[in-house]
C-alpha cells in the first residue's frame, strides 16, 4: 500500500472484513431486538395460544384481543401520564431556557459554585429525599395524584434542563449579546426578544429528554401516586404485570402500549434524544 | 438582576434538594417508626441495626456483583458495537438505531418483557433446548444463583447503548490524521487502535463508567418490577430495600438511614466527577 496514493477517506480504513464486521452487527441487533420479537409475538396471540405454545412460535391466529384487555385496564393511565407529561415538559423546559442563559452568558461571581450545586441534584438517589418529600405534599395537599407528581418533575428536572441549555447558550457568540445591550436591552428583554427565537433547537433537545424520562419514571410514581384513579403508565403496567400473572399476551400489549409514545418520539427525532443523553454526561 | 431570573430554581433545588437531605439525614437518627412522626433522637443506632440486618448486607454484596457485570456488559458490547458501527459499512444507521432504541423505553417495559423471556417454561431454555444448547437453561429469576445475573443480562440489554454512543462519540472525534500519521510510522492497524485510539477515548470511558456506576448503584424499577428482591434477597438492592422499609413497613427512620447510605455511595462517585469536569470547563 502507498500512502502517497490519495485514497477515499473510507477506502484507507482498517476493517476486521466486511462480512466478520456484517455477522456481529447482525448478532448484536437480534439480541437488541429480542425483547420487541417477543412483544409483537406474543400479543397477537390469545390466552389459550399462549398457554400452548412457547414464546418462539409465530401466532397461528393473530388477534388483537390482547390489545383491547390491556387498553380497557390502562387507558386511564395513558391519559394520566399525558397529563403530567405535558405541563411537566414546558414548565421544566422554560425554567432550564432561564437558568441556562444566565448562567452562560452572566458569569456572576460564584455562578459556576450554583451551577455545580444545581447540577449534583440531577445525580441523587431520589431516596434520599423521598420522605421530607412525603411529609412537604402531604402538608400542602398534593401528596396522591398527578398535579403532585408535576411539581415534583418541574424541580428535580431543572438541574438537566439548565445544563442542556447553558451548553447551548454556550455557542451563541458573544457579539449579539453585547450588541443587544448597546442598543440599551435589559438582561431580560435579551432572553425575550434575543435568547428564546433562537433557541428552538435548545427546546427540542430539552423537551424530548424531559418527554422521555418523564414518562418512564416510576420511584416518585409508585411513590406519590396513591390515589388509583391517578397512576401514571409506569404504575399501571407494573400493576397489570403482577395482577394478570399468566396472562402473557396482555403483559405485552400493555408493555407496547406503555413504550410507544416515548418509541415514537425516538424513531422520529432520535437525534435529539442522543444530544439530551450526552449532554447528561458532561463530558460525552 | 441576572441573580434574580435564577433566584426561583436555586430557592427550589436549595429546598427540595439540599434541604430534604439535611432532613433526612436528620430523620436517620431519630426513632420515627410507624405512621405518627417520633423525631426522638437515637444517634447512629439506626445505622448499627442497619448494618446488621442480613438484608442489607446481602444488598451491599448483590450491588457490588451487579455493578461489575453490569458495567463489564455495557462497556465490552458499547465499545464493540462502537467499534463496529465506525467502519462506516453500508446500514450502520440501521443498526445505530436498533442499538438504542432500549435507552428510550422504561426499566418497567424492559423488565415485564425481559420476564416473559426468562420464564422457564416458554422462553429462552425452549429456544437452547431446541438449538441443543441445553447446557445453556438455567432457573433465570426464579433461582437465587442466577437471578441477579438474569437481571444484569436485561439492564445491560437497556443501557449499553448510553456505552455504545458515548464511545461512538468520542472514536468520531478523533481526527482521522492521528491515525494515518501512525500508519505512516509503519503501525499495522491494530497497534493504531490499541496505542492511539484506545488511549484517546480514557476520557470518555471514565465518564461511562461514572455515569453507569451511579446508574446502577441506585438501580430500582428494574429490580421492583423482575423480582421485588427475590427470591429470598437473591436481588435486593438499597433502593428498593429503602422503599419497602418505609413505606410498606413503615419503619421511616431505618428507611431514611439507608436512603442516607445510599446518598454516599454515590455521592463518593459523582462529586469528584463534578469537580473534574467543572475545572476542565474552566480551564479550556
Amino acid at each position: 500500500m502507498s500512502v502517497l496514493v490519495a485514497t477515499p477517506r473510507t477506502a484507507t480504513r482498517w476493517r476486521p472484513s466486511t462480512a466478520v464486521a456484517y455477522a456481529l452487527l447482525i448478532a448484536l441487533a437480534v439480541f437488541y431486538l429480542l425483547p420487541m420479537f417477543a412483544i409483537v409475538v406474543t400479543s397477537l396471540k390469545s390466552f389459550n395460544e399462549v398457554s400452548r405454545s412457547t414464546l418462539w412460535e409465530l401466532p397461528k391466529a393473530p388477534t388483537f384481543e390482547a390489545f383491547g384487555s390491556a387498553f380497557d385496564v390502562m387507558a386511564p393511565s395513558f391519559f394520566n401520564s399525558v397529563l403530567l407529561v405535558v405541563p411537566a415538559t414546558i414548565l421544566s423546559a422554560l425554567l432550564g431556557s432561564l437558568n441556562g442563559y444566565v448562567l452562560s452568558k452572566w458569569k456572576f461571581r460564584s455562578a459556576n459554585a450554583i451551577f455545580a450545586l444545581l447540577l449534583f441534584g440531577m445525580f441523587i438517589p431520589y431516596q434520599s429525599i423521598l420522605i421530607p418529600l412525603f411529609q412537604f405534599l402531604s402538608a400542602i395537599g398534593l401528596y396522591g395524584g398527578i398535579p403532585g407528581l408535576i411539581l415534583v418533575h418541574v424541580v428535580y428536572g431543572i438541574p438537566i434542563c439548565t445544563l442542556i441549555f447553558r451548553n447551548y447558550f454556550a455557542t451563541v457568540p458573544r457579539e449579539l449579546l453585547e450588541a443587544a445591550r448597546m442598543d440599551g436591552a435589559s438582561v431580560l428583554g435579551i432572553f425575550r426578544h434575543i435568547m428564546l427565537p433562537i433557541s428552538v433547537p435548545g427546546f427540542v433537545v430539552v423537551m424530548i429528554w424531559q418527554f422521555t424520562s418523564i414518562w418512564n419514571e416510576f420511584l416518585f410514581a409508585v411513590t406519590i401516586a396513591q390515589d388509583p384513579t391517578q397512576r401514571p403508565i409506569t404504575v399501571a403496567l407494573q400493576n397489570l404485570a403482577g395482577s394478570l400473572l399468566s396472562q402473557y399476551q396482555v403483559q405485552m400489549a400493555g408493555a407496547l402500549l406503555a413504550a410507544a409514545p416515548t418509541l415514537l418520539v425516538y424513531i422520529l427525532l432520535g437525534r435529539y434524544f442522543v444530544r439530551g443523553l450526552l449532554a447528561g454526561s458532561l463530558k460525552g | 438582576m441576572p441573580i434574580l431570573m435564577i433566584a426561583p430554581s436555586v430557592v427550589l433545588i436549595a429546598i427540595f434538594v439540599y434541604g430534604f437531605i439535611g432532613r433526612t439525614a436528620y430523620t436517620s437518627l431519630t426513632a420515627w417508626r410507624g405512621v405518627v412522626p417520633d423525631y426522638t433522637f437515637v444517634g447512629l443506632r439506626n445505622y448499627e441495626r442497619l448494618f446488621q440486618t442480613e438484608k442489607f448486607q446481602a444488598d451491599i454484596v448483590n450491588t457490588i456483583h451487579f455493578t461489575v457485570f453490569f458495567l463489564a456488559g455495557c462497556l465490552v458490547l458499547g465499545l464493540g458495537a462502537a467499534v463496529l458501527l465506525d467502519q462506516k459499512l453500508r446500514g450502520s444507521i440501521i443498526f445505530q438505531n436498533i442499538f438504542m432504541f432500549p435507552l428510550a423505553i422504561s426499566f418497567i417495559v424492559t423488565g415485564t418483557v425481559w420476564r416473559w423471556i426468562f420464564n422457564p417454561n416458554y422462553g429462552l431454555n425452549v429456544l437452547f433446548h431446541n438449538l441443543h444448547l441445553d447446557f445453556l437453561q438455567s432457573g433465570w429469576l426464579t433461582s437465587p444463583g442466577s437471578a441477579l445475573n438474569s437481571l444484569t443480562i436485561a439492564a445491560v440489554w437497556q443501557m449499553s447503548g448510553f456505552c455504545m454512543a458515548m464511545f461512538l462519540a468520542g472514536l468520531r472525534g478523533i481526527p482521522e490524521e492521528l491515525r494515518e500519521a501512525a500508519r505512516v510510522d509503519g503501525a499495522s492497524e491494530s497497534q493504531a487502535f490499541r496505542y492511539v485510539v484506545f488511549p484517546l477515548l480514557r476520557p470518555i470511558t471514565l465518564s461511562a463508567v461514572i455515569i453507569l456506576g451511579h446508574i446502577s448503584l441506585k438501580i430500582f424499577d428494574l429490580v421492583f418490577v423482575m423480582t421485588f428482591g427475590g427470591p429470598g434477597y437473591a436481588t435486593d438492592m438499597p433502593g428498593l430495600n429503602m422503599f419497602i422499609t418505609t413505606f410498606r413497613q413503615d419503619l421511616f427512620a431505618r428507611g431514611a438511614a439507608i436512603a442516607t447510605v445510599l446518598l454516599l455511595m454515590v455521592a463518593l462517585l459523582i462529586v469528584p466527577y463534578l469537580i473534574w469536569n467543572l475545572r476542565g470547563e474552566t480551564e479550556r
